[in-house]
């Protein structure tokens, strides 16, 4: 009897704290702003970033790439003052939503950025397309924002799609001569998406998936899912994992001396600046990854932001700061050609669309008719930080072959795509 | 035949792993029926004061010690100012470790960021046996010795030593064991602090398979409840049997039907609850 009583207090005891992790809500950072009616001359921008939860450091990072570009050029453009208010998602879809609406509702911000999951992403989207509030996306890369579910309001600025860095790998991996493959991926959108971009157009060349593997968001042991790599010996493993999962990933991959036996191509989330800087080099050099950005691209467009970076917050930027730096050039950009006339949403909209970035630190970007960038997808690989960096890292990433201006639809006519269903882990597009 | 072989000594591994959290809340909970949800969020922190030990050079069975000490210092305070009030107000108690739960994940956040951070083993021990087919981390192997040396430490003090039989007799009949005249406030202090202890301390022998960053402590949470519940609460034994079970049950769970990788773990969970509710090497209370 006294066991049944316990076992209800332990029952309560499991969800509250699960619903106490990380889905605290906590208010804006920064407010402040409340007070300031929209006024004339003025642009209110929501930033919603995650700066508590699993997501956090990737949120600062968010946070630091937009901070640098206006302290770096001023925060008035063509007489507009740039007003941005700040707010915390929690890495958290519900928050997502709730503080996208306390943003436009409550303190009337023109224009939402962010956030930076997934899955918020998808919370916020819908909402904004409601209210016709743009939504710009600089690192939410859910596939169907810009596909199947496009909506005028919803734009990825400077931003990149889940399968447009994979769907490259997949020939390229054939081309390799690898022939059979192992996928790992965390069992959500963004994996799911990523790696059935590789996956389809690996089968289309001739290809075979041996098996695919989903861990569970969070996972810290993945030595279950590496003894399968073991047992299934295929010609090539290919892995997407995000933020905390990438690091442990790569920590066990190496230490049960799979490094250097199978080889590795990763999505760019598994060797991101962010998850490298805490590795020591002899786990994570010369890793192969299909990325839309590199620290390391000796262009003179990317080392500019990365010395620039470096020198203001003592570390080399993740893919996350350069977003968002860039969305910040693009924004700037395209009120500098509507001569600071925010009041027109829909012309504002459009120059935003027209805008053409040549040397971005991605390289040049632009968007298609979708919204969505059509930009370099690199062939990367890990390597030890040249002297000049060694204070703020120990490796990054290194360009070793660019595919130029890819589409989110690859070499596919949009039209077909899209007919396709959106990847998933019940649809990989496996060719037979 | 490999495959089975390499999962079981992962799964023992993390097992391992796991009777650092789960002896210590079992211990807390026998004694003083206080569900210290905290107790992850000790681990957390001791992986967190480990790192910067090691950053600073201190070798890491030091550091281990280290910052067990220190969040045992930490988890003393705790007790003596809020928790020592409420150990039979099971309800206060759980509400008032949870806070703290909370707070100890935000101000690891605000002192340490948010970037996962990677620990590395101890440099004798960093590189990989190869035991036949197998290849496993020599850290894994040290970490089931050094488990199964805890647990064993643990249970002598428990039966041999007389802080372990005023701990037993508390856990039997509190009323009667203050009738006879026993101290029990002091064992509530030093069960508390060594649970603390060993928090801290597995925080920092566990983090180089965890790592460190925000939301571990959560993510251990229900695996912590889950191996005292197979093993049987208050029970030193079961705790150390159902780490391994979990440990084993999760690793084949998710190396044989990865997509049901949860429902594996709570399928024995479930199991026991129906069948032996007082837990494997639990006393029927």
């Amino acid at each position: 009897m006294r066991w049944c009583r316990f076992g209800f207090r332990l029952a309560l005891a499991v969800v509250l704290a699960s619903t106490g992790f990380g889905s605290l809500v906590p208010g804006p950072l920064a407010g402040g702003g409340a007070a300031v009616a929209a006024t004339a001359g003025a642009l209110k921008i929501g930033l919603l970033a995650p700066t508590t939860g699993v997501a956090a450091a990737p949120g600062h990072d968010m946070l630091n790439g937009w901070k640098l570009w206006w302290s770096q050029h001023g925060d008035t453009v063509a007489g507009v003052r740039i007003d941005t208010m700040y707010y915390d998602t929690a890495s958290n879809p519900n928050t997502a939503l709730t503080q996208a609406r306390r943003a436009v509702e409550q303190d009337g911000v023109q224009l939402l950025m962010g956030p930076y999951l997934a899955n918020e992403g998808l919370a916020v989207a819908p909402y904004a397309e409601q209210h016709r509030v743009p939504l710009f996306l600089p690192t939410v890369s859910a596939d169907d924002l810009t596909q199947r579910k496009a909506s005028p309001y919803v734009i990825k600025v400077a931003g990149w799609s889940s399968s447009l860095t994979t769907h490259p790998a997949g020939p390229w991996a054939y081309a390799k001569g690898y022939r059979t493959a192992l996928t790992l991926g965390d069992a959500y959108a963004f994996a799911y998406e990523s790696i059935g971009g590789f996956v389809q157009t690996f089968t289309e060349k001739g290809g075979r998936v041996a098996k695919q593997l989903w861990a569970p968001l969070g996972t810290t042991d993945f030595s279950p899912y590496l003894s399968q790599v073991q047992a299934a010996h295929p010609d090539v493993a290919v892995v997407c994992v995000v933020g905390a999962d990438a690091v442990h990933f790569l920590q066990q991959w190496s230490s049960f001396g799979l490094k250097g036996k199978v080889p590795l191509v990763v999505q760019e989330t598994v060797t991101d600046q962010s998850s490298i800087r805490t590795l020591p080099p002899e786990q994570v050099l010369g890793i192969i990854a299909f990325s839309h950005y590199a620290e390391g691209r000796s262009d003179p467009s990317t080392q500019r932001f990365v010395g620039d970076y470096a020198a203001a917050y003592h570390a080399l930027p993740s893919y996350m700061a350069a977003s968002f730096y860039t969305a910040a050039d693009w924004i700037h950009t395209a009120l500098q050609r509507m001569h600071g006339n925010v009041a027109d949403q829909a012309a504002f909209l459009a120059a935003v669309r027209a805008v053409q970035l040549p040397d971005s630190p991605f390289g040049p970007q632009r968007l298609d008719r979708y919204g969505a960038p059509v930009e370099n997808v690199y062939v990367r690989e890990v390597q030890r930080v040249p002297a000049r960096y060694a204070a703020y890292a120990k490796t990054w990433n290194v360009v070793l072959q660019t595919y130029p201006q890819v589409s989110q639809f690859w070499t596919y006519a949009p039209g077909d795509y899209l007919r396709q269903p959106v990847y998933s882990n019940t649809f990989q597009g496996i060719k037979r | 035949m490999t495959f089975y072989a390499q999962n079981a000594l992962n799964g023992l591994a993390y097992g391992s792993l796991l009777f650092m959290i789960a002896a210590g809340f079992t211990l807390i909970f026998g004694l003083m029926r206080i569900v210290n949800i905290a107790q992850t969020a000790f681990f957390l922190i001791g992986a967190y004061i480990g790192l910067m030990l090691l950053h600073a050079g201190v070798p890491f069975w030091i550091a281990a010690a280290l910052a067990g000490a220190a969040v045992m210092a930490a988890g003393l305070l705790i007790y003596r100012v809020f928790l020592h009030r409420y150990h039979a107000d099971e309800l206060t108690a759980l509400l008032l470790t949870l806070g703290f739960a909370l707070m100890l994940d935000d101000l690891a956040l605000a002192a340490w960021g948010g970037d996962p951070q990677s620990v590395p083993p101890p440099p004798a021990f960093a590189s990989s046996v190869q035991l036949g087919p197998l290849v496993f981390p020599a850290y894994w192997l040290t970490l089931i010795v050094l488990s199964a040396l805890v647990a064993a430490g643990l249970r002598l003090l428990e039966r041999r030593t007389m802080l372990g039989a005023v701990i037993r007799a508390g856990v039997d009949d509190e009323e009667m064991t203050r009738g006879l005249g026993i101290n029990i406030d002091r064992a509530f202090y030093v069960v508390f602090a060594l649970g603390a202890f060993l928090a801290g301390a597995g925080g920092v022998l566990g983090s180089p398979i965890t790592g460190a960053y925000p939301g571990l402590d959560g993510d251990l949470l229900p695996l912590a409840f889950a191996v005292i519940i197979i093993g049987g609460i208050g029970s030193l034994e079961g705790a150390y049997v159902g780490s391994l079970i979990i440990g084993l049950v999760s690793t084949f769970g998710k190396a044989l039907f990865p997509e049901l990788s949860y429902f594996t773990i709570f399928v024995p969970v479930a199991a026991i609850m129906a069948l032996r509710p007082q837990g494997l090497l639990g006393r029927k209370r």
